[in-house]
């Protein structure tokens, strides 16, 4: 009787809270953190050297790049399983969803390639030369740009979605990481690891709006390195994660200056936001945990401990399924 | 005179139409003789440091597709005994961008050419201090790291370790000598002294009695913290470990070693560099080919950045402070001014692991923590590039 009653109370509550999936490069896993209890709630075992991962637009799926066993993998993120894999070139790093829910667009590092796969037919659409290590990848909101950046050759690869073809390339510093449309898709952003500096273009003409540079207090300049980053609400400000610093910097996104630095874990790489985006959670590669920065304020509220090296960090709602 | 011409690119630059500029590299491979050693186990592969050019050649044609640039890169091989001289103005009359793979007299022979006014040459194997000192020229660019990088590097590692108290066995070849003159200048740059040394003069086939030899030969050290050994031909080195009296750690040409590159680097994306290396030849990224390597890609990155195939522009970018290259040792890696030398970070490595990375943590510079090793702007009496 008194355990019915139990059951009964947990099931008319929210028994689910927001969550984080982080996947743990050298541990071949996805840790789950409870966004609400900020612990780790479910580890899952995965392909080997998991690094990007995205949710599918209703949160039913989980796509994961699983590099050093060549595929994408799908994953059900209500129990775990990986449904199928995808096929994705060799060597997937990162991806992107496209606005219409179907087409990835995925970095093959070790090719330089990137590979449009149909999630639903389950075949590659297209495969477009681009220049050495593929990595970062971005899809403008409207659906008709895709952007590759490129490690070794230094640029942004501009990708005509409805053709699939290249029709611009820029020039950016030194490994191009990561790659992020901002501001409903007239900016480009872009951030250049060993160069140090983030690019910002105008998506209209692919002009060179602003170059944003990095200083932490005590930390030599070689070792300041942009990597990830996200926007906040209405893309006022960005979180731009800066590697072996061990800092993540405060970005105004409308004077391109920054505002602030935040110590975090060791060799910061990649993050993401909780449904409000009142909280980030970036991965710390090196220490193998997570930080939970308060964003209002500005400060790290806890380290959570994660598997080895983790890469990606995804939200997921607990609303997910339209209820 | 025996050369032989190959093309290794062709195929590549035939599928680049549309390009509006060629940059020509030559790589000019002065063979030198190797005296024989204790064992046979690793044999140097024939185009050591030719296939680490090939790797950087086909990282700068993918990137010159985008921009109308393309790149070209044929090596002329001399053999032993042949007169590097002639091969060199061969060169160098077609092309004013020549990688050069041979020892250090060679170098500046073909460094003080009339043909070699204003070319850039690139010193991808050539270790001396001395071509980075009283005998730099204006012309020739260094890759590959100097002896002095790496004996700092280990250097470093001892003051980290507390490891003060160290005796060294030197080989007798000309490289083994200049090893242990290396070690001894780096201990004495950062406040270490050495024990005792030995010679190794020993002609003995020590795959047979090594357990016999080396304990009592290493007996006589006492007790130290570590054991240097100087054999930078991989002579009898490979002998010494497990075999010494005392039970210590071994560092230098053998055991904990101080390499341009090495197969165990894996941080920074070199992951990636390896693997194009490994698919493409079948055999581990050895430090020359990553030497060869750095040399075309900062060729290309100057191209790149400066939209010109033009050698003064080229070498004055790449002096200039705008010059980075992205070398996969998780920092922009960028030439001395003083001297031509590319900075870089120096693994310490083991077969089978990364140790460290020097520079390391606490030797600080005013410019740079990377100017902390090999020959810094007052250590060097080079004058050449002042003007």
């Amino acid at each position: 009787m008194i355990r019915l009653m139990v059951a009964l109370t947990l099931t008319a509550s929210p028994v689910f809270a927001d969550e984080i999936w982080v996947s743990n490069e050298k541990d071949d896993t996805i840790s789950v953190i409870d966004v609400e209890t900020l612990e780790v709630i479910k580890t899952y075992p995965t392909g080997e050297r998991p690094r990007g991962i995205t949710f599918s637009k209703d949160y039913s799926r989980l796509y994961i790049c699983a590099s050093d066993s060549d595929t994408v993998q799908v994953m059900d993120p209500n129990t775990g399983e990986i449904l199928f894999e995808l096929p994705s070139g060799e060597d997937p790093e990162q991806f992107v969803l496209h606005p219409d829910n179907r087409h990835l667009y995925i970095a093959n590092e070790d090719d330089a390639i990137t590979t449009v796969v149909d999630t639903e037919t389950r075949k590659v659409v297209a495969q477009i030369d681009v220049g050495i290590e593929p990595e970062g990848m971005a899809v403008s909101p409207d659906g008709k740009i895709a952007i590759t950046t490129s490690e070794t050759t230094n640029m942004a690869h501009w990708i005509d979605t409805s053709t699939q073809q290249l029709f611009a390339n820029t020039l950016v510093d030194s490994r191009p990481r990561h790659a992020e449309f901002a501001k409903e898709g007239s900016e480009l952003w872009v951030s250049s690891e060993i160069g140090g500096t983030i690019t910002v273009f105008s998506v209209a003409d692919q002009s060179e709006i602003a170059k944003i540079d990095f200083e932490v207090t005590g930390v030599h300049p070689d070792r300041v390195q942009p990597v990830g980053f996200e926007f906040t609400t209405g893309d006022t400000h960005a979180f731009v994660a800066l590697g072996p610093s061990n800092h993540v910097a405060v970005v105004n996104a409308e004077t391109y200056e920054v505002e602030d630095y935040i110590l975090v874990g060791r060799r910061v790489w990649h993050m993401d936001f909780n449904a409000d985006r009142s909280q980030l959670f970036t991965t710390n590669g090196v220490s193998g945990d997570v930080t939970v920065i308060d964003v209002a304020s500005r400060k790290p509220v806890k380290t959570i401990k994660v598997g080895r090296f983790p890469w990606g960090a995804a939200f997921r709602p607990t609303d997910q399924s339209g209820g | 005179m025996r050369l032989i011409y190959a093309m290794l690119a062709g195929w590549l630059s035939a599928s680049t139409a549309m390009a509006e500029l060629t940059l020509d590299i030559r790589y000019l491979l002065i063979e030198q003789p190797r005296p024989p050693t204790l064992s046979n186990l690793d044999p140097l592969p024939e185009s050591l440091g030719v296939d680490g050019a090939q790797v950087g050649l086909q990282d700068n044609i993918t990137t010159g597709r985008f921009l109308g640039h393309n790149y070209t890169l044929e090596l002329a091989r001399v053999a032993d005994g042949d007169d590097p001289i002639a091969a060199a103005q061969q060169a160098l009359s077609e092309t004013a961008f020549v990688l050069i793979d041979g020892p250090a007299e060679a170098l500046t022979a073909i460094a003080d050419l009339p043909q070699a006014n204003g070319a850039i040459l690139l010193n991808v194997a050539a270790p001396d201090a001395a071509l980075r000192s009283d005998d730099c020229r204006a012309n020739v660019l260094h890759t590959v790291s100097s002896m002095a990088m790496r004996t700092d590097a280990l250097a470093q590692f001892f003051v980290t370790k507390r490891w003060d108290d160290l005796v060294m066995i030197a080989g007798t070849h000309a490289d083994d000598v200049a090893y242990a003159n290396a070690m001894q200048r780096s201990l004495q740059k950062f406040g270490l002294e050495l024990g005792a040394q030995k010679t190794w003069a020993f002609d003995a086939d020590m795959r047979r009695n090594a357990a016999q030899e080396v304990p009592l030969f290493t007996q006589e050290f006492g007790d130290y913290d570590a054991l240097i050994v100087a054999d930078e031909l991989g002579d009898f080195g490979r002998y010494i470990l497990y075999n010494t009296w005392q039970a210590r750690p071994i560092v230098g040409s053998e055991g904990l070693a101080a390499a341009t590159w090495a197969p165990v680097v894996e941080q920074w994306g070199a992951v990636q560099l390896q693997n194009r290396f490994t698919d493409e030849f079948g055999r581990d990224m050895a430090p020359k080919d990553y030497a060869a390597w750095a040399a075309v890609r900062a060729l290309g990155e100057a191209v790149t950045r400066t939209n010109s195939a033009d050698a003064a522009t080229l070498r004055s970018y790449m002096l200039s402070d705008q010059f980075e290259l992205a070398g996969f040792k998780g920092r922009p890696l960028t030439f001395r001014a003083w001297n031509g030398q590319l900075r870089q970070p120096i693994p310490l490595v083991h077969p089978r692991a990364l140790v460290a990375q020097a520079p390391l943590e606490g030797f600080l510079h005013q410019r740079t923590e990377l100017d902390t090793l090999g020959l810094d702007e007052p250590e060097s009496n080079c004058t050449e590039f002042a003007q």
